[in-house]
């Protein structure tokens, strides 16, 4: 049933590139990741995996559809890197094709497998490797790859230009003083405590995160900044279409920037993905072991400021509410439980969703996985199926995502599974319930 | 630095502004600014009927703007914001705007010389540089990065030839990014360009191009260097020369190329943010060794001390003769000279200023929310509420101090020698 959905999906990005695609090609390209970017460690993997299929059960794309085994983990690495290792690179192009839809549309690169496999094998690393190869064919989905084109061509991941950004900042400044005159957006504060970095939709679609931002920071009494320049996103979805290059000219840029504001840290929005490019992968490629100024991630911002009493609670937000523990700041830094902390200070009826922490299933939306864009979005929505059922026992109106592809992705599956639930950021939470204090009302 | 040999270099201290009476004459006062020589102290604060003007010690600019922000001083003292004005933007000099009006403006570069003010624009959808108040009369479908030569007479820039319908991502790997310079578009067009610089005499201009997926190399007035590398960075013509030097990545290293071909023995983990010396003879760069480690290269040799957290740009001494730079370790900051670290390390440093003649080496720096000047790594008795970099007099004998403590703006000069005893 799924192979008919897959074969109704009609990507540029994948069936106009494999035709400029030579055997020779794809052997150079092969080879050259296989044996110089990555040999050691991928050698290790492939050579531990006893194919005992204990990872299956932990996917969520291989439950979603009925425990078909060519969606379990082990099943997507056979298909894709094994047979690559195994013809050492000879393979045709229409391979290629579907190793591409495997590694981007089927994969959300959660690492939750990981976390069931007896020897820890990293599956979706594994399955970033076939990206890599894929993106170095130019074989990618199309609207991801106009993603990582304009994180090349602006830095950010939308195509936002630099007027529109600032003028953004300036507009959103305006909008926060309505509701508190003393906020401000300190553009190109030298010298301030914080660089506050956000992603490109916030900008361009969901400006009002802005506005709050500014209202949250003067109340917590915040020395923060935000760059009039490029460097200003976080985001990096190159990390996912495996364009390394780009990803790490990004990073590269974001870190110069904050250390050009002579910030002490960086706090970031409510991004997963964000959070690992900006802290794991980005600095690791650029040679650093750790970011080399720190970040702060939104949720562990929103547990300081709300713990330390710098921002106090007016009144509890009153709705039963659930919350979605992203993959990469849950599962991959281990903050389930400061999630927790601001979920019980903020909310009277807080609904834990099972399985939770970092064995949360993925909204199947990161990963580069959600900006495939809408070919690939019924095929998600099919992957997703026990994400909806787990949503829809939690017995919630409102789900809290601290992360952007999660709350775009959970969207998603409200509308498409009817489960009539309204999608909230931690933020927004925050502005309904917190308290102004009257002196910052002037 | 315009004119430095006429400002007040007799030691002494003078009180130039009250903070608390700025303050008090708007509802909002934004970043405070100091001019070059010290005398001026200025802000952008918010009128009570939501205009905004530009206080300078504590005199107001006679006409308010709808809004004001990116208030500089610029090295010859002239005093530059980014105003709003019916709606549309434009940039004042010491209160006066420019004619040209836009529908958004920004991004104000001042040229080496001191002498010429550019700045992004975006009119009738369209985006150029203006210089010196002229705007280029061509302009592009997107432009990013621009860089102004340093004799001020030209600007250069990255820029989108064409549009794109949406999603095409095979227009975009055709190559609609290139260069224009003075608003002429380079002959040749790129997957991408970054970071233009001009060469001494502005008369050429070199950038990162990338020319597929994963091809990368420098082009130089629209030509690009024969080789193709996995990835390049900024480069920059070595002084008075035209030949171009860059970081480029082989084989997964990074090694130095001027002109397309390796001029280091050695291969680095990471190699960026190339710089000369003045006379153009040494150059060294922010390197890393092994991996998680960083220092700084010279000439080929790479400083024996390295750094976990991050190293900043190389900074030569004005003959020369002399490396500084900012380090990080351990979360904290200081500055490492000619390979030596200082033994104090802080919780900010700023830039390091070298003495005329190379010998001495200042940094304003932050410790416990104050901030002070450390000379050649020695903590000073004092420490500031503000501050901003410390300035040699040409002779190197005396220091111009400018900073604010019990809330008021000073400017002090001191003998050099008491700084540094
Ligand atoms: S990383 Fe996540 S989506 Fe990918 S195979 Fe593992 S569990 Fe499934
Ligand atoms: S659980 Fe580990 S060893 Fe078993 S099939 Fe999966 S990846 Fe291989």
């Amino acid at each position: 049933m799924e192979e008919l959905v897959e074969k109704k999906v009609v990507d540029a990005g994948l069936d106009e590139t494999i035709k400029k695609l030579t055997p020779q090609r794809i052997k150079e390209v092969v080879n050259r990741v296989l044996t110089r970017e990555n040999a050691a460690r991928l050698q290790v993997y492939l050579d531990t995996c006893v194919h005992c299929g204990l990872c299956a059960e932990a996917c969520h794309t291989y439950l979603s559809r009925d425990n078909d085994p060519r969606f379990s983990p082990v099943g997507k690495v056979k298909e894709t890197l094994w047979e690559l290792v195994k013809r050492k690179g000879n393979v045709e192009p229409e391979f290629i094709r579907n190793m591409a839809r495997i590694a981007f549309t089927e994969c959300g690169v959660c690492r939750r497998c990981s976390m069931y496999c007896p020897f820890g094998i990293d599956i979706a690393y594994l399955l970033l490797v076939v990206r890599r190869i894929c993106s170095l064919l130019g074989v990618v989905p199309q609207y991801l790859q106009d993603t990582t084109n304009s994180h090349a061509a602006t830095s950010n991941q939308m195509w936002v230009n630099q007027d529109e950004w600032i003028d953004t900042l300036q507009w959103q400044e305006e909008e926060a003083q309505f509701e508190l005159p003393s906020a401000r957006i300190p553009l190109e504060k030298e010298g301030a405590d914080v660089m506050y970095s956000v992603i490109a939709p916030e900008p361009k679609i969901l400006a009002q995160l802005l506005a709050n931002m500014a209202i949250i920071f003067k109340v917590a009494g915040e020395d923060w900044t935000m760059p009039a320049t490029d460097g200003w996103d976080n985001s990096n979805m190159a990390m996912y279409s495996g364009d390394f290059e780009i990803m790490g000219r990004v990073e590269k840029l974001h870190w110069e920037t904050a250390a050009r504001l002579k910030v002490k840290k960086i706090v970031m929005g409510e991004c997963g993905h964000a959070f690992r490019g900006a802290v794991y992968d980005g600095p690791r490629w650029l040679g650093w072991q750790f970011p080399p100024i720190p970040m702060v991630h939104a949720i562990e911002y929103y547990y300081d400021i709300l713990s330390t009493g710098k921002i106090k609670i007016k009144e509890k937000y009153k709705e039963p509410i659930t919350v979605q523990d992203p993959c990469n700041t849950v599962r991959g830094r281990g903050l389930g439980d400061k999630l927790r902390y601001i979920m019980n200070t903020i909310c009277e009826d807080f609904r834990d969703m099972e399985p939770r922490f970092e064995h949360n299933y993925c909204c199947m939306a990161g990963g580069g996985t959600i900006n495939c864009g809408p070919p690939w979005k019924r095929s998600r929505m099919v992957s997703n199926k026990v994400k909806a059922e787990q949503l829809k026992e939690t017995g919630a109106h409102v789900v809290c995502t601290p992360c952007h592809n999660c709350h775009s992705g959970i969207e998603d599956i409200i509308g498409h599974y009817n489960l009539g639930l309204h999608v909230k950021f931690i933020s927004e939470l925050l502005i309904e319930t917190m308290e102004i204090p009257e002196e910052l009302k002037v | 630095m315009i004119d430095i040999e006429n400002w007040d270099w007799e030691p002494g201290k003078k009180d130039i502004a009250d903070l608390d009476k700025i303050r008090g004459q708007f509802g909002r006062v934004d970043e405070f600014t100091v001019s070059p020589d010290g005398e001026k102290f200025a802000a952008a604060g918010k009128l009570e009927d939501d205009t905004f003007t530009a206080s300078v010690n504590g005199e107001n600019w006679p006409d308010p703007v709808e809004l004001l922000w990116y208030l500089r001083y610029i090295p010859d003292g002239r005093l530059i914001g980014l105003g709003r004005i019916d709606d549309q933007w434009t940039l004042l000099e010491d209160g006066k705007p420019w004619e040209e009006r836009f529908e958004y403006l920004w991004n104000p570069k001042i040229s080496a010389n001191g002498k010429s003010i550019a700045a992004m624009y975006k009119r009738d959808n369209k985006y150029g540089i203006i210089l010196n108040g002229k705007p280029w009369e061509q302009g592009f479908q997107a432009m990013r990065h621009y860089d102004i030569s340093p004799d001020g007479e030209h600007t250069a820039a990255t820029i989108q030839t064409e549009a794109l319908k949406e999603a095409d991502i095979f227009g975009f790997f055709e190559g609609v990014w290139s260069i224009a310079v003075d608003g002429k578009p380079w002959a040749t067009k790129f997957v991408n360009t970054w970071s233009p610089a001009f060469n001494h005499d502005g008369k050429s201009v070199a950038a990162e191009a990338r020319t597929d997926i994963c091809d990368y190399t420098v082009a130089i007035d629209s030509v690009t260097w024969s080789g193709v590398y996995g990835c390049v960075w900024k480069p920059i013509f070595r002084p008075g020369t035209n030949s171009v030097v860059a970081p480029v990545r082989e084989e997964g290293k990074w090694i130095l190329a001027e002109d397309g071909k390796r001029i280091w023995e050695n291969r680095f983990n990471q190699l960026w943010r190339v710089r000369f010396s003045p006379d153009g003879k040494r150059v060294a760069a922010i390197a890393s060794p092994v991996f998680g480690r960083w220092t700084i290269a010279v000439d080929d040799k790479v400083w024996d001390v390295t750094f976990g957290d991050m190293v900043q740009e190389p900074v030569f001494s004005p003959d020369g003769g002399k490396v500084a730079a900012l380090v990080k370790n351990d979360g904290k900051w200081s500055v490492a000279v000619d390979g030596l670290p200082w033994g104090e390390w802080f919780e900010m440093v700023w830039n390091p200023v070298f003495s005329p003649n190379g010998e001495n080496v200042l940094a304003k720096a932050e410790r416990d929310g104050k901030y002070l000047i450390v000379a050649n790594g020695k903590l000073p008795a004092k420490s500031y509420d503000m501050l901003w970099d410390p300035v040699f007099s040409p002779d190197g004998q005396r220091i111009l101090l400018r900073y604010v403590e019990d809330g008021k703006y000073h400017r002090q000069v001191v003998p050099a020698h008491e700084v540094f005893a």
